[in-house]
């Protein structure tokens, strides 16, 4: 990536730069996961895959998609998203 | 990469706009005939006619690089090294630099020139971040071309919840130029993580407040008191009660940064007022790592934790300001910190006598935490003008209306105890033959502020962590 600009840190830099991915968790447990179908095909016959194996395992999911593949979920879908599931997994592409 | 000057020959920096440069357009059109000669031209590339070889420096990279303070600016180079300058015109100076092609038959003998575009106001911090070394110690973040920086500055967590000025190197050098002091000196250290903090990274955050230069050692003074040990900052941010920085501004410093002590002084509109306040949190949040929800525990907080900031009117000279019955001589400037809960309105609008106010504000001031505690927080009380005339047409001065005040605070420590007047809260049962003080003699601090109008007062209440008198206190220190 190119970098047109460049900021200083306010902070006492004690942390890394770069944000630090959220630990997965413990258990799945009482979890619910997003399966989220970004339009691309095959990304439905892989979730449903995936469905089957979580269903198998007892977790619970719900199913999201993305109105198109050539633009970014809209902040309705992520809303909903965030406010019904605690996990998220993207089927990415072909 | 800008190209090369000549080894060997004249270098002419100048601008379309500076009269003196127009003067000597036929010198430069006479020596450009007479040997090599380049003109670094820095806002109108077709400027000077009648020369080969012009230089546009609209982007004022060579200026910079050649240290242009006024133009036109003459040099000789030799052998790759410059050889003489000079600055304006002289057409002596220009004669031995030049020989006799810069004679100028015609012109006055001596015309000073103008500043240099490179070091207007504002710019040469620009050009020093852009091509020179800005001398900055903090990290640098970089931001992706088709990301906007204030969106990074929200997803680093950089910011109180409002869109922060993006710290970029010549922003941060404005601010540093601010304040003679030392951008690597460490002003003490920041709680809760008990971080070094420098004044660049105070500049960092002022920056990120939007802050002016000129708010610098304001800022300075602001940070310096918070961390003196008996304001226990660190308590402040820890709390679960609402309270956080209160900061009253007195003398010369806070009518410099054009602060507001009238209309609406608590309030919104006022820049200085605004962004001092901020940056001072912002300085705990991003340096201190003090975070809401971390280390910051408040039940509720108060909108205040963004920013309170405002200057007293020291415009009676009757009255005392805050900072001279704190101890700060007469004329100059300092801050108080005070652990401040929101602003509760006091309305009066029928007391025409001291007595009567004092009284009808004593009733207002019992409130503070609760009105049947006395250890629940100190308080500061905002006399407004027509509240503080009614004071001084009576013959009351500040120590006058403290001392009133105190008395009138004083109640039966009967009506104050657990399960008096059918409340639960309250005082220990073996106060009740006691005559009990709401504050200690120092624990109401009296400012004067706001517009002309309105029969108003404010009571700004404190925090518990004040009832340790000798471990936590409001400070007031001399700004620097």
């Amino acid at each position: 990536m190119n970098y047109s600009s460049k900021l200083r840190d306010p902070t006492a830099e004690t942390s890394p730069t770069r944000r630090a991915r959220l630990a997965p968790p413990p258990s799945l447990d009482g979890k619910v996961v997003a399966l989220m179908d970004i339009g691309k095909s095959g990304g439905a016959v892989f979730l449903d895959r995936l469905e089957g194996h979580f269903k198998a395992a007892g977790v619970a999911t719900k199913r999201y998609r993305k109105p198109t593949n050539t633009k970014v979920a809209p902040a309705s879908v992520l809303q909903t998203i965030a406010a019904e599931a605690q996990l998220a997994v993207i089927a990415l592409s072909d | 990469m800008i190209e090369l000057l000549p080894a060997d020959g004249l270098v002419i920096v100048a601008k379309h706009e500076c009269h003196t440069c127009v003067l000597v357009e036929p010198v430069m059109q006479s020596l450009d005939k007479a040997g090599p000669l380049t003109v670094i031209t820095q806002d109108d590339p077709a400027f000077p006619s009648g020369v080969g070889r012009v230089l546009d420096d609209q982007q004022l990279e060579r200026s910079f690089h050649l240290n242009i303070e006024a133009v036109p600016t003459l040099i000789r180079y030799e052998g790759g090294r410059e050889v003489g300058r000079t600055v304006g015109w002289d057409r002596a100076e220009w004669t031995r630099l030049a020989g006799q092609a810069a004679a100028g038959e015609g012109l006055p003998a001596w015309q000073p020139g103008c500043g240099s575009r490179s070091v207007e106001p504002g710019v040469q911090e620009a050009l020093i971040a852009r091509y020179g070394d800005p001398g900055l110690a903090s990290r640098e973040i970089p931001v992706g071309e088709w990301d906007d920086p204030i969106e990074a500055c929200f997803e680093r967590g950089w910011s109180d919840g409002l869109p922060v000025v993006p710290p970029t190197d010549e922003r941060i050098l404005r601010m540093l130029g601010g304040t003679d002091r030392k951008p690597d000196e460490i002003v003490g250290l920041i709680p809760p993580n008990l971080a070094p903090c420098t004044v660049e990274k105070v500049a960092i955050n002022a920056v990120m407040a939007g802050c002016k230069p000129e708010y610098m050692p304001v800022v300075l003074g602001v940070l310096e008191a918070a961390l003196d040990p008996l304001f226990v900052l660190h308590g402040l941010l820890c709390t679960t009660h609402f309270a956080g920085p209160l900061v009253i501004i007195n003398g010369p410093a806070a009518k410099a940064v054009g602060m507001n002590s009238g209309i609406n002084a608590l309030g919104q509109g006022n820049r200085a007022n605004a962004t001092i306040g901020r940056a001072l949190q912002l300085i705990v949040r991003n340096v201190g790592g003090g975070l809401p929800g971390g280390m910051d525990r408040a039940t509720l907080g108060n909108p205040g934790k963004y920013t309170f900031c405002f200057a007293e009117d020291e415009s009676d000279p009757d009255w005392e300001p805050l900072a001279q019955r704190r101890g700060i001589a007469a004329g100059k400037s300092a801050v108080t910190l005070f652990h401040a809960e929101g602003v509760h309105g006091f309305i009066d609008q029928k007391s025409r006598t001291p007595e009567e106010l004092a009284r009808s504000l004593a009733m207002g001031l019992f409130g503070v935490g609760h009105p049947k505690l006395c250890d629940s927080g100190n308080a500061v009380l905002v006399l407004s003008p027509e509240h503080y005339r009614i004071f001084k047409e009576g013959g009351w001065n500040r120590r006058r209306i403290e001392d009133e005040l105190y008395q009138a605070l004083k109640r039966p420590g009967r009506d104050l105890i657990h399960g008096a007047q059918g409340v639960a809260e309250g005082l220990p049962a073996s106060m009740a033959d006691k005559i009990v003080d709401k504050f200690p003699p120092d624990g109401l601090l009296i400012v004067r502020a706001g517009g002309p109008a309105g029969l108003f007062s404010a009571i700004i209440g404190g925090w518990p962590g004040q009832r340790v008198r000798e471990e936590c206190q409001a400070v007031t220190h001399e700004i620097r």
